[in-house]
C-alpha cells in the first residue's frame, strides 16, 4: 500500500486567507449598511462597482503574469481592497473615478509591487490618495447625512447621477452636496471662528457632524468582530486611537476654542475605519507586537498633525501610507526576545 | 482538571511563549491494554537508529543470533549499540527502505526469526545501583543501546554524563506527550509506573540530581494517578509528578523545563548548562530494564491510531518489525487511510510505504484519514498576518525567516535566529496561506550546514595552501642561508690562502717588518743622494776596484743618479 507524501504538520488547518478576507468583509457590513442609511444608495453602487472592477483587474493581471487566476480571485483580497476604497468615496462620485481608483489600486499598488503579500503600501489607500490628489473637487463633494438632506435621491436617481446622467430636474450640485464635518471645521477655523461659535450650527451633533458621528460606531462594531475572530490584534487600533486622542486632548486643553475635543477626531472622518480596517492591513503594517504599537501610534500622530496643519481635510490615508514605508524598519528594530536568548533564567 | 501530588503542595508553573491548544485525539488508542505484538517472521534492524555514527555490524550472513545479542557495535562516542530483537538467522546485511522523511534506504541487518525467541546470556542485573560505580552504569546503558525514546534518539549515556564538573540539581522526566494522537508514553505510565520510577531513580543517581520532576500534561489523568500511586506505595522521596496544562509543544525539552522550573535553557546550549537533565519516560524504562534486568533495548511501545486503522491501540513491538505487520495486528486499514505518518501529526513525517521497520524512535504510526489530515492544497502568498509569530514557542518571527529562506538569504535567516527553531510546526498549522513554513526552515538549516561545511573545507584548503607556501618560502630561505654561509666560508679560506689578514702569523710579521725597514732605509739613503748599491757585501779589495771603475766611467756631464735604478734591477 502506498500513501501520499506531504510535509508536516498533518493537521486540519484552522485558518485560510479566504476566511480571513471574508471576515473583513463581514465586519465591514455594519459600517456599510450604516453609510447607506445615512448617505443613500451611492455607497452600495460604488461598492459593487469597485468590487467588479477589482475582480476583473485582478483576473486580467494574473493572466498577464501567467499565474493561476482562480486562487487569486477566490481569496477575496481584491474584493476587500475594493470595498475599503469604495466606502471612503463620496456617494455621487462619477463612476469612472471609482473604476480608475480601483484599477490603479489593484494593478499598480498591488500587482506591480509583486502581488498579494508583497505590496508595501495599502492598495486601497493608494487608490484613494490618487483620486483625492487628482480630483479634489469631486472627492470632497459629499452628500449631507439623511437628517440634513432636503433632497434625498432614490436608487434610480443616484444611479443616473453616478453614471453621468446628471441630477434630477431642479437640483444643483452645489445645493445637494456639502463638505465633510472635518472639512467644515477646518474651513470655519481658518476663518478665525471659535469652536463654540461654529458648533452653534445644526450641522453638529454630540462629538462630530450630525449623522456622521454615528457611522464610526458601526466601524467600531466591525472592529470588535475582527478582534473577536482574531483577524486583527488590538495593538494597532488601540495605539492609533490612543495617539489621536492624546494629541487632540492635549491641544484641546491648551486652547479649547481652536482645537476640537478629542472625541471629535475619533468620530470624524476615517479614524475608526482606519484604525480597525486600514491600518491593520497585515501586508503593509508592522508585524511584531511592539512594532504594531509604534506603527499605530505614529499613524495616530501623523493623522492629527496633517488634519491640523496639513492641507487636506482628512489624513488617515496619508498617515497610513507614510507609516507603510516605515513598517519594515520598525519590524527590524522591534524583534521579540527569542526564547533562551540573553536570558538569565529568571521569570 | 488538576491532579495534585499526594503529599506536596502544588508547584508553581510557568508559561512558554506561544503554543497551541490542539484537539488531542488520544482517547482512540487508549481503550485497550497494551499487548506484545506477534513475533514477525522477519526483523529488519537498521544499523543507525540514533543520532550519530551508524553501528558496525558484528555478525555475518548465516550467523545464528539470540535474542538480546549484540549484533552491531557503536562507532565513536555519539553512536548506539544494536541488539537482535529475537533469535534467528541473519539472512542479509544490506540496504533496505527505512522510515525516512525522504524515503531513503539504509543498511540493515535482516534476521529470519526461528520462533523460539531464545535469550542470549544477559549481563548480570545491577540491583544495588546506588553502590555501583557510575562509570559501570553508564557502560551498561551504552552497551544496551539506549537512545532517547521521545523522538530525537540521542544516545542516552552521553546525555547522562554531562561532564565538565557540571552540577545537576534536577532531573526532568518528560512525560508530557504533547503531540495529538500519540499515547505510547501514556500507556507506558499507566501500565509500568514502577519500572519508570526505577529508571528515573537510576538516572537521578547517575547525574546526582537532588530532585526529579515528572512533567505530565493534564489530559492523562490515569497516568498521573498510576505514577502517584507507585510513588506513594514505594514511599519514594524527591520525585514529584507535576501536572501541567495541555498546550502544544509543552513536551519540547526546553518548553517543559520552562514550564516546570521557570528557567530558560540558553540558546545553543544543553539543559545541563543550567543544572538540568531531561529524559523521556520510555528512556527511563529502558534504563531500568538495562540496569535491573540486564536487558538491552529491543522493543518499545508503539501507538497505532487514526481513522485509517480498524482497531487503534498500543502494541509492545520488537525493533525491526515491519509497519505493515503492526497495522495488520491493529485490524488492518479501514479504507479511510490516506496518509501514513510516523510520529505525530505536528512533527511526524509521511511514509511512502508501510514496508519499513519500526525503530527505537518510532513512537506512533498514524494512518490518517482525509478528515484528520486534509490536504492543505497549494500554498498561497504570505500576507504577513503574524499568526505564526503569535504561536511560536520560541518567539521567533517565522514570517521573516520564511521571507529570507525563500530568497535563500541564509545569513539573514540566521540573523532571525533560524537555529533556535524547534520545528514544532505551530506556525505552519496556523498559517492562513498554508505555507509549509517548517519545511522552509529545514531547507534553510540544511543549506546553512552545507555552506558551513563548504566554508570549513575551503578554510582548511586555504590554511593548507598557506602552510605549503610558508613551507616553500622557509625551505627557500634556508637554502639561501646555507649557500650564503658556504660562500662566506669559501671566501674566508681563499683570503687566507692569499695571505690577507696575516696579523696572527709572527713569521710573516717579521718578514713584513724587515721589508718595511729596508724600504725606509732605501728612502733615507735616496733622500741623502746615495744610490743603493749591490756592492755592500763585497770585500774591501773588490770595493776598491769598483770605486776605481766608477771613477773611470763617470764623466762630468753625466749624473749617476739616473742610472742607479737600472743598476739596482
Amino acid at each position: 500500500m502506498r500513501f501520499v507524501s506531504i510535509t508536516s504538520p498533518h493537521s486540519e488547518r484552522p485558518n485560510s486567507v479566504t476566511m480571513t478576507m471574508l471576515w473583513v468583509i463581514i465586519a465591514l457590513a455594519p459600517g456599510g449598511v450604516a453609510m447607506t442609511w445615512y448617505f443613500g444608495w451611492g455607497i452600495v453602487i460604488h461598492m459593487l462597482l469597485a468590487s467588479a472592477a477589482a475582480v476583473i483587474a485582478e483576473a486580467l493581471v494574473m493572466k498577464l503574469r501567467g499565474r493561476p487566476v482562480m486562487p487569486a480571485v477566490s481569496d477575496l483580497s481584491a474584493a476587500v481592497t475594493a470595498l475599503l476604497l469604495a466606502i471612503a468615496l463620496p456617494p455621487l462620485l462619477p463612476w469612472w473615478l471609482t473604476v480608475l481608483g480601483t484599477v490603479f489600486a489593484i494593478v499598480v499598488a498591488k500587482h506591480l509591487y509583486g502581488g498579494l503579500g508583497y505590496n508595501p503600501f495599502n492598495p486601497a489607500m493608494i487608490g484613494y490618495v490618487l483620486l483625492l490628489v487628482s480630483y479634489p473637487v469631486e472627492m470632497t463633494a459629499w452628500l449631507p447625512p439623511i437628517m440634513l438632506n432636503q433632497h434625498p435621491l432614490d436608487f434610480a436617481q443616484t444611479l443616473t447621477a453616478i453614471f453621468g446622467g446628471g441630477l434630477p430636474a431642479g437640483l444643483q450640485w452645489d445645493a445637494l452636496t456639502m463638505a465633510t464635518p472635518l472639512d467644515e471645521m477646518r474651513n470655519q477655523l481658518n476663518q478665525n471662528r471659535m469652536i463654540s461659535e461654529i458648533r452653534q450650527s445644526t450641522l453638529w451633533g454630540d462629538f462630530g457632524g450630525r449623522g456622521w458621528e454615528w457611522v464610526g460606531n458601526w466601524y467600531l462594531l466591525g472592529g470588535l468582530i475582527l478582534l473577536y475572530k482574531r483577524v486583527i490584534s488590538w495593538h494597532i487600533p488601540v495605539s492609533m486611537l490612543g495617539a489621536v486622542l492624546v494629541m487632540a486632548m492635549l491641544f484641546h486643553f491648551l486652547d479649547q476654542e481652536s482645537h476640537p475635543f478629542g472625541l471629535f477626531h475619533i468620530f470624524s472622518g476615517g479614524t475608526l475605519l482606519g484604525a480597525f480596517f486600514i491600518a491593520t492591513d497585515p501586508v503593509s503594517a508592522a508585524t511584531t507586537k511592539k512594532g504594531q504599537l509604534i506603527y499605530g501610534a505614529c499613524i495616530g500622530f501623523i493623522t492629527y498633525i496633517i488634519r491640523h496643519w496639513g492641507g487636506y481635510p482628512d489624513a488617515v490615508a496619508f498617515a497610513v501610507l507614510l507609516m507603510n514605508m516605515a513598517a519594515p524598519t520598525i519590524d527590524y528594530y522591534t524583534q521579540p526576545r527569542v526564547f533562551g536568548q540573553r536570558s538569565t533564567g529568571d521569570d | 482538571m488538576y491532579y495534585p501530588s499526594p503529599k506536596k503542595a502544588a508547584r508553581p508553573l510557568y508559561k512558554f511563549p506561544g503554543g497551541l491548544h490542539l484537539p488531542d485525539n488520544k482517547r482512540q488508542s487508549t481503550g485497550q491494554p497494551t499487548v506484545k505484538a506477534e513475533l514477525p517472521k522477519k526483523l529488519v534492524v537498521p544499523l543507525r537508529q540514533h543520532i550519530g555514527a551508524p553501528a558496525q555490524p558484528l555478525v555475518k550472513v548465516g550467523d545464528r543470533v539470540l535474542k538480546g545479542q549484540l549484533i552491531a557495535n557503536p562507532q565513536g562516542k555519539i553512536s548506539a549499540a544494536v541488539h537482535a530483537p529475537s533469535s534467528g538467522i541473519v539472512s542479509e546485511i544490506a540496504e533496505h527502505p527505512v522510515a525516512h522523511p525522504s524515503g531513503l534506504s539504509a543498511f540493515c541487518i535482516v534476521i529470519e526469526t526461528d520462533g523460539k525467541d531464545e535469550w542470549c546470556e544477559l549481563p548480570p542485573a545491577i540491583e544495588n545501583f546506588a553502590a555501583c560505580d557510575p562509570a559501570l552504569l553508564l557502560e551498561r546503558i551504552r552497551n544496551s543501546g539506549i537512545v532517547g525514546l521521545g523522538g530525537a534518539s540521542f544516545p542516552s549515556d552521553v546525555k547522562l554524563e554531562p561532564g565538565n564538573n557540571r552540577r545537576i540539581d534536577t532531573l526532568v522526566i518528560n512525560a508530557a506527550e504533547c503531540e495529538p494522537f500519540i499515547t505510547c508514553d501514556d500507556m507506558l505510565m499507566r501500565e509500568r509506573p514502577r519500572e519508570i520510577l526505577a529508571g528515573a531513580a537510576i538516572m537521578q543517581h547517575l547525574v546526582g540530581a537532588a530532585l526529579c520532576l515528572i512533567g505530565i500534561e493534564d489530559n492523562k489523568p490515569e497516568a498521573i494517578a498510576a505514577l502517584n500511586a507507585a510513588i506513594a506505595a514505594q514511599a519514594i522521596e524527591n520525585v514529584e509528578v507535576v501536572t501541567i496544562p495541555t498546550r502544544y509543544p509543552s513536551g519540547g525539552e526546553r518548553q517543559l523545563i520552562r514550564v516546570l522550573t521557570g528557567k530558560e535553557v540558553p540558546s545553543g546550549e544543553i539543559p545541563a548548562r543550567i543544572g538540568i537533565v531531561c529524559h523521556n519516560v520510555g528512556t527511563a524504562l529502558a534504563v531500568a530494564d538495562a540496569v535491573l534486568r540486564g536487558r538491552p533495548l529491543i522493543s518499545r511501545y508503539v501507538t497505532l491510531t487514526g481513522e485509517g486503522v480498524v482497531n487503534p491501540r498500543n502494541l509492545e513491538t520488537l525493533i525491526g518489525t515491519s509497519c505493515s505487520e503492526l497495522i495488520e495486528q491493529a485490524g488492518g486499514y479501514t479504507g479511510k487511510a490516506q496518509r501514513l505518518i510516523m510520529g505525530g501529526p505536528m512533527m511526524g513525517f509521511t511514509l511512502h510505504s508501510d514496508n519499513v521497520p519500526v525503530v527505537k524512535a518510532s513512537n506512533c504510526l498514524l494512518a490518517a484519514s482525509a478528515r484528520e489530515a486534509p490536504d492543505p492544497g497549494a500554498a498561497s502568498a504570505c500576507i504577513r498576518c503574524g499568526k505564526c509569530a503569535e504561536v511560536c514557542p520560541v518567539s521567533l518571527l517565522p514570517q521573516q525567516m520564511y521571507w529570507y529562506a525563500r530568497a535563500k538569504d541564509l545569513e539573514k535567516t540566521q540573523e532571525y535566529n533560524l537555529f533556535d527553531c524547534i520545528e514544532c510546526g505551530c506556525c505552519s498549522h496556523v498559517c492562513p496561506s498554508h505555507i509549509p513554513l517548517v519545511q522552509y526552515y529545514r531547507f534553510a538549516k540544511n543549506e546553512s550546514w552545507d555552506l558551513e561545511r563548504e566554508k570549513k573545507s575551503a578554510e582548511l584548503a586555504r590554511q593548507r595552501h598557506e602552510a605549503k607556501l610558508a613551507r616553500i618560502a622557509r625551505l627557500e630561505a634556508e637554502k639561501k642561508e646555507r649557500a650564503q654561509k658556504k660562500r662566506a666560508a669559501l671566501a674566508r679560506s681563499s683570503a687566507a690562502k692569499r695571505g690577507v689578514g696575516t696579523e696572527a702569523d709572527p713569521k710573516k710579521a717579521a718578514i713584513e717588518a724587515a721589508l718595511k725597514r729596508a724600504a725606509e732605509k732605501k728612502a733615507q739613503l735616496a733622500s741623502a743622494g746615495i744610490k743603493p748599491q749591490n756592492t755592500e757585501h763585497l770585500s774591501d779589495a773588490q770595493q776598491r776596484q769598483i770605486r776605481a771603475a766608477d771613477a773611470r766611467r763617470v764623466s762630468p756631464a753625466e749624473t749617476p743618479t739616473g742610472e742607479a735604478p737600472e743598476q739596482e734591477r
